[in-house]
């Protein structure tokens, strides 16, 4: 059972997993709770042409990344003011340009080799410096969160209402979204384009099967994140597969099994409640 | 009933943008007083509520606010698919004491259980919000004002989806709120209800009376509010009318 860890390959995947399991785990319960899984895909998808663009230049991904999360953003803001243009159309419209401008760059004659590791990640070969970007960003998302945690908590709750209760919303959301594009950012070289936002949506979901509260759901969907990091590292280990998709099959599973779990804790629960509704109404 | 007025509305209008949604308001609000706020749907009625919160600054006329106000909305605004107890949710009304990167602490919390002991909800604090019932849900939205420490409490319909046990165990905890002092705000479709608080304003994008029910509630003032469109059914010692949108 010990054997991966002998491995130094593995060890260090096994790091840079379990911290970008904590920080996917905590803002993903943000992330399920504020319905922002296509907001999370989305952004995933919009840095395509900046990772891209760094790996042809040859410098880090990081480098490439956090200028196209930003320009996707703003690019998303400008679309969205259009009349008579949704929100949902127009990250639907940006995405999908930053995605395809993206392939483009990746299927010119002067793109290197390795566009498969952007898209699906390379957990099994993460740099020094990753490790460094993964470990400074779960401080700095633990350290956010818990700082706008209870304005989150109000802001999600009841919008319209949370200004007048002093929640100032607007403020809590935009620290929630700028964490996680910085963690999409530097996780998505982990876990590859196509699959980071498994990590940021699967276990949170299956947290919120399992409680109901928003501290024990947070605690539950690190642990879950972990735990299928290891699963699907594994996995990998042992049966060959890759990285990437072995841990988001792992989640999915999680997920799958959060399902039947949550609906047996639910079940004498609820009966209690009624009963004790019916007493006192 | 002498009392300095807490809130005082005079050739008020707000709107949105530089549109006025409601112009011509005048009324005070004492302490103790429980006014029926009257209007259809869209008659501005929630607008007015939220220039009485602070959120729209008045286009005309003036608008006093001494004390703080807060809102209880609607619950099926709120999220009851939310990972939070009773107790987390009347601990909201804490936040604004607090600077901006705290949470409600223990001593906020118990504050919280003493709002909840008195909308006579301590035994279901505990309780998922989602799982209780509209009327107890409607309860620990009020704990939640008095935990802001709010002297006027401004309720958005708060009778709209209760039963009648619901109904009468809610009018009675707005009657010990306001014998204890608090005003309260009640924008309400039900006018037998509305002639048993002190006062009633009726609005229709703009204002078309204030005063005590007795001298305010005719059929021409209710023609007025809400334009005509009611009906009018034969009640128990004499006649009722009953806008046709009541109870939705």
């Amino acid at each position: 059972m010990f054997e991966p860890f002998q491995d130094e390959f593995l060890r260090r995947a096994i790091v840079e997993m379990t911290l970008i399991a904590v920080t996917g785990g905590a803002l993903g319960c943000w992330v399920v709770l504020y319905r922002l899984s296509y907001a999370a895909e989305s952004l995933a998808h919009s840095i395509f042409p900046g990772l891209v663009l760094a790996a042809i230049a040859g410098v880090p991904l990081l480098l490439g990344g956090a200028p196209a999360i930003l320009l996707a953003a703003l690019a998303i803001a400008a679309v969205s003011r259009v009349p008579g243009v949704s929100r949902e159309a127009a990250v639907g419209v940006v995405v999908t340009t930053m995605f395809g401008l993206g392939t483009l760059l990746a299927l010119s004659p002067s793109s290197p080799p390795g566009l498969q590791g952007i898209l699906f990640g390379d957990i099994l070969g993460p740099s020094d410096g990753d490790l460094v970007a993964a470990a400074a960003l779960a401080v700095v998302v633990a350290i956010g969160l818990t700082l706008v945690h209870a304005r989150l908590l109000t802001g999600g709750f009841d919008r319209a209402a949370a200004r007048s209760l002093g929640a100032s919303p607007g403020i809590a959301e935009a620290v929630l979204m700028t964490l996680l594009a910085a963690a999409i950012v530097v996780a998505v070289q982990g876990l590859g384009n196509l699959l980071v936002v498994a990590v940021f949506v699967g276990p949170a979901a299956a947290a919120r099967q399992l409680t109901e509260r928003i501290a024990p759901m947070i605690g539950l969907a690190i642990a879950i994140a972990v735990l299928a990091g290891l699963v699907g590292l594994y996995l990998s280990y042992y049966a060959g597969t890759a990285g990437g998709a072995s841990i988001a099959l792992a989640i999915v599973a999680a997920y799958l099994l959060s399902l039947p779990l949550g609906g047996l804790l639910r079940g004498p629960r609820s009966s209690e409640a009624a009963t004790s509704e019916a007493t006192i109404v | 009933m002498q009392a300095e007025p807490l809130i005082e509305a005079d050739g008020l209008a707000v709107g949105y943008g530089s549109a006025a949604a409601i112009s011509g308001v005048g009324f005070s609000l004492r302490p103790g007083e429980r006014m029926a706020l009257l209007g259809p749907n869209g008659g501005g009625k929630t607008t007015l509520l939220r220039a009485l919160l602070g959120e729209l600054t008045p286009m005309l006329g003036e608008l006093r606010v001494s004390v703080r106000c807060a809102t209880v909305p609607q619950t099926e605004r709120s999220r009851l698919d939310y990972p939070v107890s009773a107790l987390d949710v009347a601990a909201m009304g804490a936040l604004s004491r607090l600077p901006w990167w705290r949470r409600p602490g223990r001593r906020d919390r118990e504050v919280a259980m003493e709002a909840l002991r008195l909308v006579d909800l301590s035994d279901l604090a505990g309780e998922t919000y989602g799982k209780l019932s509209g009327g107890q849900r409607q309860r620990v939205l009020i704990a939640r004002g008095l935990v802001q420490d709010a002297k006027v409490l401004l309720l958005d319909e708060p009778f709209a989806s209760l039963d009648r046990p619901s109904s009468e165990r809610l009018e009675a905890l707005i009657r010990s709120l306001a014998a204890e002092g608090r005003s309260i705000v009640i924008a309400t479709h039900d006018l037998e209800q509305a002639r048993r608080w002190d006062s009633v304003l009726c609005i229709n994008r703009s204002q078309i009376a204030a005063g005590s029910p007795a001298d305010v509630l005719d059929v021409g003032v209710l023609e007025a509010t809400y334009g005509g469109a009611i009906v009018e059914l034969p009640g128990p010692g004499g006649r009722a009318i009953l806008p046709p949108h009541h109870h939705h």
